[in-house]
């Protein structure tokens, strides 16, 4: 494999074709995603959103097609090349999903005790350092059973960054969050990829969100099956020539507006 | 986060007094946590050594960083401001200045977590009051579980049939397997340890007497109670203690339908139902495994072997290894199910209420026995 040239786009979707045995979810997606770019993969539930960032983090193995880190091929990777990439993402899930059996810090601190020589003092100073960043400072020795679900998906975001990743992957981030903490979260993600230079995927069919944070997106349609859409969000609710998509982006509202914000 | 071209420079730290009270801190090279970063508390003596009251920070010449260089910024920053140092943080990257800025936008909840631990005392006090408090929710099962058997009898119970079903084929003829193994094991290793013994005296026959009583009275039941504990019982904990994860639980308990009733009756039931069953069999196959020893090494004929375990064998002593499994069985349950609902919100605690099902019903089967012997001993059976 050659090594990461700077003038690739970040993430390559290459003819991605995703199913389950026989059953196609989501045909043929190509698309790229720029360097600290905030990209949302939207779509109505049951689209394949989240079934094609489990693609892109490597959960999945695509039927066809290929996801391409900085010009180098994910799928077509050796294993061990594969782990190397892997550890340049980092994953926020659905729910958190912490492990419940291990505080906070625990949490944070297991990928920079498996994957670096760093001190335990250095490891307990960076734990710090991201829970803080998450705005759970002093919440090192909790469990996960004794926070709130809005300081979990933070907690969780503190761990996907845990390993200064290129690129954060948020999977549904708003969601079952009331509007003030959803809004919060947005600006961290915002702050984050300001700060940090990180290049943001969020899957989310929140538009709300989608209108606050997205550079660019990708519209998954599930009746076709494919991408239907691809551009600014802004965009695409003022222009698009896919009614579907002009009406997703204006909660189903047929005919033109104001601008839902 | 990493700068575009990363050279090979080590991080270094200069402080740089400037002016009177001034002090400046000068950063450079690769800052990456995986190089041997400077100490903060190096920096801190000199700027404390020298009466800094005003600190600036010249970044110019760092080539790459990360969280590395965050986390030393924020100690010096956070320990200097303690002194009052006045703080310029122009010269910083402009995204260590951003998450430093993050980072101290939410202030640090003092949580009381993490703190000394308590003396030996309070800890050994704290024990024995969380024993003594086990104790009591254990009764409070128990009293629980027999208020639903009460209400069973007055056919108020409201449980679903074919869950019971469910539960006693997997409690029942799906165990025959290992309780087939098990039992015939434990009469084959019975009769010969017997055999050899009894060989010296000329005593072979009474080997069909050995196994039958151990196997009716006391082996046929243990075993199977203590096989059904390891296989059934931790299966209830552990998936009282999914569905208590899940919330699953609260959600019956809304709805105004008894998790005792629901959930914890047809399991007791099941058990009640498939234990003696179970122990019969266990005895039978026992009794098989001594008559192969019996047969096979000692040479008596079948008939014989038959006819001496049928006139050593007692019906009250059938009658009572039967009604130690009913005992048995319902421990068993009770044991799973309560160490299952107790269950904490974790993967390891849902673990953890598997294992303590196991030790909890082994532990009190086996004291059960005993104060079965005593008290059958005592009446003169």
């Amino acid at each position: 494999m050659s090594s990461a040239s700077s003038s690739a786009p970040r993430i390559h979707v290459n003819g991605l074709t995703m199913a389950y045995g026989s059953f196609v979810i989501q045909r043929d997606l190509d698309f790229t995603v720029e360097r600290g770019e905030v990209f949302v993969i939207m779509g109505g539930s049951g689209c394949g959103k989240s079934t094609l960032l489990n693609h892109m983090i490597g959960l999945k193995h695509p039927a066809s097609g290929d996801v391409v880190y900085d010009g180098q091929s994910f799928w077509g990777a050796a294993p061990e090349e594969r782990d190397g990439l892997r550890r340049r993402l980092g994953v926020s899930f659905q729910s958190g999903a912490l492990w419940s059996s291990m505080t906070l810090a625990e949490n944070v601190g297991l990928p920079l005790q498996t994957f670096t020589r760093l001190r335990a003092r250095q490891i307990r100073d960076i734990v710090s350092l991201k829970l803080a960043l998450v705005g759970l400072a002093g919440y090192e020795e909790f469990y996960p059973s004794e926070i709130s679900g809005g300081m979990l998906k933070r907690a969780g975001v503190a761990r996907a960054m845990a390993l200064d990743p290129d690129i954060l992957f948020f999977d549904e981030p708003s969601a079952g969050l009331d509007p003030i903490s959803s809004r919060r979260l947005d600006d961290l993600i915002l702050e984050l990829r300001d700060s940090l230079g990180a290049t943001m995927v969020v899957v989310t069919h929140e538009l709300a969100s989608i209108f606050t944070i997205a550079d660019n997106s990708v519209f998954l349609d599930a009746e076709t099956r494919s991408m239907i859409a691809h551009g600014n969000p802004k965009t695409l609710r003022d222009e698009c020539p896919h009614p579907t998509v002009r009406s997703f982006l204006r909660r189903g509202e047929a005919v033109a507006g104001g601008p839902v914000t | 986060m990493r700068g575009a071209a990363i050279d090979e420079r080590d991080p270094t730290l200069v402080v740089r007094r400037q002016g009177q009270d001034g002090a400046v801190l000068e950063l450079a090279g690769t800052w990456l946590s995986q190089r041997d970063l400077p100490e903060p508390a190096d920096a801190l003596g000199q700027l404390r050594a020298g009466a800094v009251r005003r600190l600036a920070f010249d970044a110019g010449q760092i080539t790459a960083w990360d969280s590395g260089l965050v986390t030393f910024v924020l100690k010096v920053l956070g320990e200097t401001a303690t002194w009052g140092v006045a703080a310029d943080r122009a010269g910083l990257p402009e995204g260590v200045r951003r998450l430093v800025a993050l980072a101290e936008a939410v202030p640090e909840r003092q949580t009381g977590r993490g703190g000394a631990r308590p003396a030996w005392l309070t800890r050994l006090g704290t024990r024995a009051i969380a024993k003594a408090d086990a104790v009591l929710v254990g009764l409070t099962f128990l009293g629980e579980s027999l208020q639903a058997l009460g209400a069973l009898l007055r056919g108020r119970a409201r449980f679903r049939t074919s869950d019971l079903f469910l539960v006693m084929q997997d409690c029942g003829p799906r165990a025959l397997g290992i309780v087939t193994l098990i039992s015939f094991l434990i009469g084959l290793i019975l009769a010969f340890v017997g055999a050899v013994q009894l060989q010296q005296f000329g005593a072979s026959i009474f080997v069909a007497n050995l196994v039958a009583i151990a196997m009716l009275r006391e082996i046929g039941g243990i075993m199977t109670a203590i096989v059904m504990s390891g296989r059934t019982g931790a299966a209830f904990a552990a998936q009282l203690g999914t569905m208590n994860t899940n919330q699953e639980i609260d959600a019956l308990s809304t709805m105004g339908v008894s998790p005792m009733e629901f959930l914890v009756l047809p399991r007791m039931l099941a058990l009640i139902v498939m234990m003696p069953l179970l122990t019969i069999y266990s005895d039978l196959v026992g009794i098989l495994g001594g008559a192969v020893v019996g047969i096979g090494m000692l040479g008596l004929g079948p008939t014989e072997y038959f006819e001496q375990t049928r006139a050593a064998a007692h019906i009250s002593d059938f009658l009572i290894g039967i009604s130690k499994s009913v005992v048995f069985g319902t421990v068993v349950a009770l044991a799973g199910c309560l160490r299952g609902m107790q269950s904490g919100r974790s993967a390891a605690s849902v673990g953890l209420a598997a294992t303590s099902a196991v030790v909890t019903s082994i532990v009190c089967i086996i004291i059960l026995d005993g104060m079965f012997a005593v008290i059958l001993n005592v009446l003169g059976f």
